[in-house]
């Protein structure tokens, strides 16, 4: 492992891994506690739609797929404020349609475009350096946002209904909640892809929540979660060859899976009468 | 409709009414109505029960209560004031839901949100607001459960949880939409005498779809399906006995639809002579 990481593109895959895990961490962990892993699905694939157009029109493509995926999950987040209308049909609408923008432009776009697949599968191991600065910006809003607003997106998250009557402004957190949200999964497409972000968003929030005493503390061991499944990942990806957004993937699940497993044992030994 | 079975006392002075509901209609968008000329007027001190079918629209009228929800006609004013205005005044208690079972947070931080409060920035809570969430738990007898976590307590407990984030905002008036219908029987009978001993010092609305509510300490009654019935004493009257239950025919009884050997089988049911 050390011989690889006097390699820059190394270091860059490690820090846009960091990077991401922290996001993935906060974010991940408010997105399972107020069950919008779905939404997240949706605007992960809408920015796809952003890609498309940034090729299309010749524009730097991580800022352009920010600034499309922020709008569009904003549009998103209107629609499904209010809970009781067809929440997931509408998302499954804008999941499609992003998806199906994104082909028709790169389809329209001037050139052949050899790196379509990265943006769906990840390319951690050709970061450039300005993106991942574009990343450390991207985190430190975040943990400012977070930080200003923890104990109000706590409130809204726990309980919507009682938060409102508390003074709780709840609509503009879910707004605010829904663009961070955006935001964060551009962020991570550059390490695992689109398809592969949900992951990252739930397996750490899954693992984090089981004994976190705190949201807080959540996203924390969310975070750190997050950073064993990139670290182990990337070295599994450097050393057999593998593409590395999948690999992150792989360590996560097999992770939860052996967690899941883990939990049932001491869960069936606790239960089980010790006299 | 608004129906009073024994006079009201006759004079009652602006400073008593605490909230009041005047022929307020309430339909979720372009759906029928829930709530149809609905009035209501709630006194200091008062202990009202709200009964009524599931979907009769008791949640929309506590909604309502809370400004949660905009009725398309009438009036609801809260301590003279839009119920918007008088939120921080009111002290909830919202329906069971189950999604808050596995939520990362402590017995004091979920008292911690009902704390009357200007302070919204930042990640923690001031000294005096932790003060005043420690002894609403203390009202309800939770005392070391601070720092245990709210999902790893009973049903029963984490209701009392729920009475202590309403009470951290030093209600004047309490709203309790089924408090008792995640805990078990025994556990609903103490929670009944624990709200009658609270009783004194503020106005309470508990929202039932079980009678059983009728053997707590309330002092009157209204019944709620899309219209609404009021009695100012704690009994049900036949009346609302027919607007909860309906005045059935058998023929319109959907059970009848089910029977084996329709329309027989209903009467099968009945002892033999």
């Amino acid at each position: 492992m050390l011989d690889a990481l006097s390699y820059p593109f190394m270091q860059n895959a490690l820090l846009a891994g960091l990077f991401a895990s922290i996001a993935c961490g906060i974010i991940g962990s408010l997105i399972v506690v107020n069950r919008m892993v779905f939404l997240a699905g949706g605007v992960a694939h809408m920015a796809y739609g952003g890609v498309g157009l940034a090729f299309y029109a010749g524009w730097p493509v991580l800022p352009s797929t920010i600034g499309f995926t922020l709008l569009a999950s904003l549009g998103l987040a209107g629609l499904t404020l209010n809970r009781r209308s067809r929440t997931d049909t509408v998302i499954g609408v804008f999941w499609a349609a992003g998806m199906a923008l994104g082909i028709l432009l790169l389809d329209l776009a001037p050139g052949y475009n050899v790196d379509l697949m990265s943006y769906l599968f990840g390319s951690i191991l050709t970061v450039p350096l300005r993106d991942v600065i574009w990343m450390a910006g991207i985190v430190l809003v975040l943990l400012l946002v977070i930080g200003l607003y923890y104990r109000d997106l706590k409130a809204m998250s726990f309980d919507p209904e009682f938060a409102r009557t508390r003074g709780v402004p709840v609509t503009f957190l879910h707004f605010l909640l829904v663009a961070l949200l955006g935001v964060s999964v551009v962020m991570v497409i550059q390490v695992v892809g689109l398809i592969l972000v949900i992951a990252l968003l739930t397996i750490p929030s899954y693992l984090a929540q089981r004994k976190a005493q705190s949201l807080g503390r959540m996203m924390i061991a969310a975070a750190g979660w997050a950073a064993v499944f990139c670290l182990f990942g990337l070295m599994a990806a450097y050393y057999f060859d593998l593409t590395s957004g999948a690999s992150i993937i792989a360590v996560g699940t097999v992770c939860f899976f052996l967690v899941l497993v883990w939990d049932k044992c001491v869960g069936a030994l606790r239960s089980y009468p010790s006299a | 409709m608004t129906h009073t079975s024994s006079p009201k006392p006759p004079e009652v002075r602006d400073s008593q009414v605490v909230a009041d509901i005047q022929s307020v209609d309430f339909a979720y968008n372009n759906s029928p109505k829930v709530l149809e000329d609905v009035s209501l007027r709630i006194l200091q001190g008062q202990y009202l029960a709200v009964l009524g079918p599931n979907g009769g629209g008791k949640t929309t009228l506590i909604k309502i209560l809370l400004g949660l929800l905009k009725p398309q006609q009438g009036q609801v004013s809260v301590f003279g004031q839009t119920p918007a205005q008088a939120r921080p005044r009111i002290g909830y208690l919202p329906q069971y839901a189950e999604n808050r079972d596995d939520f990362p947070v402590s017995v004091l931080d979920t008292v911690l949100m009902g704390v009357r409060t200007k302070k919204r920035w930042g990640m923690r809570y001031s000294a005096p607001e932790r003060e005043k969430a420690l002894q609403s738990l203390e009202e309800v007898g939770l005392s070391g459960y601070a720092d245990r976590l709210l999902g790893h307590l009973s049903g029963g407990e984490r209701q009392r949880v729920f009475i202590a984030r309403a009470l951290a905002a030093d209600p004047e008036l309490l709203i309790l939409d089924e408090p008792t219908s995640n805990i078990d029987p025994q556990a609903k009978f103490c929670f009944y005498e624990f709200l009658a001993e609270l009783k004194a010092s503020v106005s309470i609305i508990v929202v039932s779809h079980d009678l059983s509510i009728t053997t707590a300490h309330i002092d009157s009654i209204a019944c709620v399906n899309k219209m609404l019935l009021y009695n100012a004493r704690p009994e049900v009257t036949q009346e609302m006995f027919d607007l909860l239950y309906g005045m059935h025919e058998r023929h319109t009884c959907p059970m009848a639809g089910f029977g084996p050997s329709h329309p027989g089988f209903l009467n099968r049911l009945q002892p033999r002579s």
